[in-house]
């Protein structure tokens, strides 16, 4: 019959138009805007600073969320299945739980090698890489401290990374990319200037801070963040080790704890009420304090002007 | 420098060479013209000083000029952002620590000296991961016969006192920009001493494949419902649910074999598998094994792989949807479809149903607190054929259960658990010779303590009613550690 025959040739010419319309929209067109997935919320900061309206950003972790303790959540392989752009910290940051969402996410335009591939720490000199591979140490990161984005010069060299890499996917956006870029970078400047100017007074003021996240933050700041609850990193807190702190605080009259929100903010408590200290709620990322959610500049002024209110005597505004 | 030689080389071969050669015509000469001759192998010799001298000093300045570069690239990070883009990408710091840009109370402590390490990037480094890792179990029974009756699968405690359930060595890595590799070695040994060796798993996994796609391929656990994926170590409790030990086996449900896998295009997770396999052997238990229990009582008939009809077949529906930002839920539906040894045409069906809730709240503390359960109900249908011999009837023996368990991590490294099991199925012709039949309940409370990601110790008490042992009481000690690449954590 007619009827029944005029479905099936529509089916049959329809198959092949439906094949390459599938083929248009998996492909990263010129027209479309990039889908970018970061693992951490700083780097999505970057990410939408250079990319504008052109790009379109994800982060797989919350700002409130310890990076090294994200779920592999099934809905996060297909946020990596669709992506053209994954940005990762790299040195073991993400190795908890990134691997087996890769396995899973069959893409290859955003595998290690591949242009959609950045490896955020690969350009950064890394600070505190052991000699020594040995886990009685604790979590060391072999590859070196992962918490680079705290210091805006490396900020601005991811920043780099990724103009150049976007502009590589979307040719034709590449002059938007730079002009962003440019503009970024400028801002950045001025903002270290005004950030190192903030905390110039407290040069060389002993800080202490629940886990050892800020060693490139203390050095481009000048500051001396040696004193930390674990006693090694990844372990919790023993009161033995906390009776030592205490004695190194009083000594050396450090008088600031610093607590990323994801951390036991109670031991940090009580450490402060038995030294008179006072206890600053850091951000590990953007959004992690209200106020900061997707800006860089807004979570390192944040970060600058918690401590300096602290150090110099304030009570620090984020304090609850 | 050896490339100031090489370079060198081609000049110097070519000087001696000429001089070879002009030097052979003339010795044929007379006396009088020996002096010529001098002369001109002074001049050549002039010529060849000047043009070394002339290379020493090109490399001095190349020296001079690396130097510099060195000097620039170990201090990159001390400028201030410049506001212009650099054409090229920053360069890796050549050099181990820059010093920093302001004075450090301990600055001079910071130049580098030999016996500082190299902060050159190691993270993939080698070609493969690799983990060695030891799950042991110490325990007491009030039944005597715990590896016979009550903990059926292989991995399980194998009796009173000390069992090594699994060493294992695991290997994984990026074959090539199209496959990563994966394979485990699992070693245990049993209570007369005797050590087995088991390939775990070996399988190759695609990584670009179109259209969503992806194969795996070799020696693999099938992805039938959670547990079935896990190894020994990643389980919740000490022991293997019972109704996996009865319908997946003892070995877990493990061929050699392929699975496709298609992540479908949904607005959440969906992913369909189809995974195919010989379906034979001790970890085929509920298809083509070759022992009594896996027959239920019928002498195995060693039946051969003739057409597609004959292997195994494992599909998979799986679906996951975060409820909220700290709510995760998985979902899934698998099915076993193969042939059986016990009769000629006799074949097996498994179906099961699975559900995986997770609970963390957004700032938890290195993963705690939070509340998981998981529940996995089985199904399965064996048709059993008549064994005449042996006095047993062809008959359909159904068998059915569930497990569900709630493990609740109250504080950082620590996790609590329960766990409550039934498994039951209908009267069969065997049952009395059966352990792996029968209306079998089982609670089991346990507490786990995670020193670190890489050890950990758990205290478990089963309690334990069986149609064909009564109530037993047991308590299991479970301890573990990981050397090497720690393999991340599924969901």
């Amino acid at each position: 019959m007619n009827r029944l025959d005029q479905p099936r040739a529509n089916s049959r010419t329809r198959w092949p138009s439906l094949l390459l319309a599938a083929c248009v929209l998996s492909s990263p067109t010129a027209w479309a805007k990039l889908r970018v997935v970061t693992t951490t919320p700083d780097f999505a900061a970057i990410a939408a600073e250079i990319g504008g309206d052109r790009v379109e950003v994800t982060s797989l972790g919350k700002p409130t969320e310890d990076p090294h303790f994200i779920d592999a959540r099934p809905s996060l392989i297909l946020k990596l299945n669709r992506a053209d752009v994954l940005v990762e910290g790299g040195a073991e940051l993400e190795i908890g739980w990134l691997p087996p969402l890769m396995d899973s996410a069959r893409n290859p335009r955003i595998q290690r090698g591949a242009p959609g591939n950045v490896y955020a720490s690969e350009g950064i000199e890394m600070l505190e890489v052991p000699s020594v591979l040995d886990r009685s140490m604790g979590g060391v990161h072999p590859v070196g401290n992962p918490a680079f984005m705290t210091d805006p010069v490396n900020a601005r060299i991811v920043a780099e990374r990724l103009a150049r890499v976007f502009g590589q996917l979307d040719s034709k956006a590449s002059d938007s990319f730079n002009a962003n870029l440019k503009r970024f970078s400028d801002k950045l400047a001025g903002k270290l200037i005004e950030w190192q100017n903030r905390l110039a007074p407290f040069k060389g003021s002993r800080i202490v801070a629940y886990h050892n996240s800020w060693p490139y933050f203390a050095r481009r700041f000048g500051l001396q963040i040696d004193l930390f609850l674990e006693p090694k990193p990844g372990l919790p807190p023993t009161p033995t080790h906390l009776a030592q702190v205490m004695a190194k605080m009083k000594e050396s009259g450090a008088r600031v704890i610093l607590v990323q929100p994801y951390l036991n903010r109670h031991t940090a408590e009580s450490v402060a009420r038995h030294t008179g200290a006072v206890v600053v709620d850091a951000a590990g990322f953007p959004g992690g304090v209200k106020g900061t959610e997707g800006d860089y500049c807004k979570f390192m002024d944040h970060l600058v002007n918690a401590l300096a209110d602290a150090l110099g005597g304030k009570t620090p505004s984020t304090q609850q | 420098m050896p490339l100031d030689m090489i370079m060198k080389l081609p000049h110097a071969l070519g000087l001696s060479l000429a001089f070879g050669l002009g030097g052979l015509p003339v010795a044929a000469q007379d006396a009088g013209q020996i002096s010529s001759v001098d002369q001109l192998q002074q001049q050549l010799q002039q010529l060849r000083q000047q043009f070394e001298e002339t290379q020493r000093q090109q490399s001095a300045q190349i020296e001079a000029l690396q130097r510099q570069i060195e000097a620039l690239q170990a201090k990159p990070t001390v400028q201030a952002p410049a506001p212009s883009l650099p054409p090229t990408a920053p360069p890796l710091p050549a050099q181990p620590e820059s010093p920093p840009s302001v004075a450090l109370p301990e600055a001079a402590a910071r130049t580098w000296t030999p016996s500082q390490p190299i902060p050159v990037v190691r993270s993939g480094q080698d070609y493969l991961n690799l983990s060695f890792k030891m799950l042991a179990t110490a325990g007491l029974s009030t039944s005597t016969e715990v590896g016979e009756e009550i903990e059926l699968g292989h991995h399980d405690p194998a009796g009173r006192g000390f069992t090594l359930q699994s060493a294992e060595i695991a290997l994984d890595g990026a074959v090539d920009p199209y496959f990563r590799g994966f394979g485990n070695i699992c070693m245990s040994v049993d209570p007369d001493g005797e050590t087995h060796v088991d390939l775990g798993e070996v399988y190759l996994l695609t990584m670009a494949l179109p259209a969503n796609l992806q194969v795996k391929a070799g020696l693999f656990l099938a992805e039938f419902g959670r547990q079935n994926q896990q190894h020994a170590y990643q389980w919740d409790f000490v022991d293997q649910p019972i109704i996996l030990d009865r319908l997946l086996g003892p070995h877990s449900l493990r061929d050699p074999g392929a699975r496709l896998s298609w992540l479908v295009p949904t607005p959440f997770y969906t992913e369909l598998m189809l995974g195919v396999f010989n379906g034979q052997g001790h970890s085929a238990f509920s298809f083509r094994s070759h022992d009594y229990d896996g027959t239920h009582g019928r002498t195995s008939l060693e039946r051969e792989l003739h057409g597609l009809g004959d292997l195994l077949y494992v599909p998979r529906l799986a679906s996951s949807f975060d409820l909220s930002d700290t709510q995760t839920l998985v979902a899934g539906a698998s099915g076993g479809f193969g042939p059986n040894n016990s009769g000629a045409d006799a074949d097996s069906q498994i179906y099961g149903l699975d559900l995986y809730w997770k609970w963390k709240p957004v700032s938890a503390e290195h993963g705690f607190p939070f509340l998981a359960w998981q529940t996995e109900g089985l199904y399965r249908r064996y048709d059993a054929g008549a064994d005449p011999e042996r006095d047993l009837p062809s008959e359909a023996l159904k068998d059915w259960g569930f497990y569900s368990q709630i493990m609740w991590g109250f504080k950082r490294r620590w996790v609590a658990g329960l766990r409550g099991e039934w498994a039951d199925g209908n009267a069969g012709a065997w049952d009395a010779s059966d352990r792996f039949r029968g209306e079998r309940i089982r609670f089991s409370p346990n507490l786990t303590y995670y020193p670190t990601a890489f050890s950990k110790i758990r205290l478990q008490y089963n309690l334990d009613d069986g149609d064909r042992f009564g109530t037993e009481h047991s308590v299991w000690l479970q301890g573990e550690f990981l050397l090497g690449t720690h393999g991340a954590h599924k969901f």
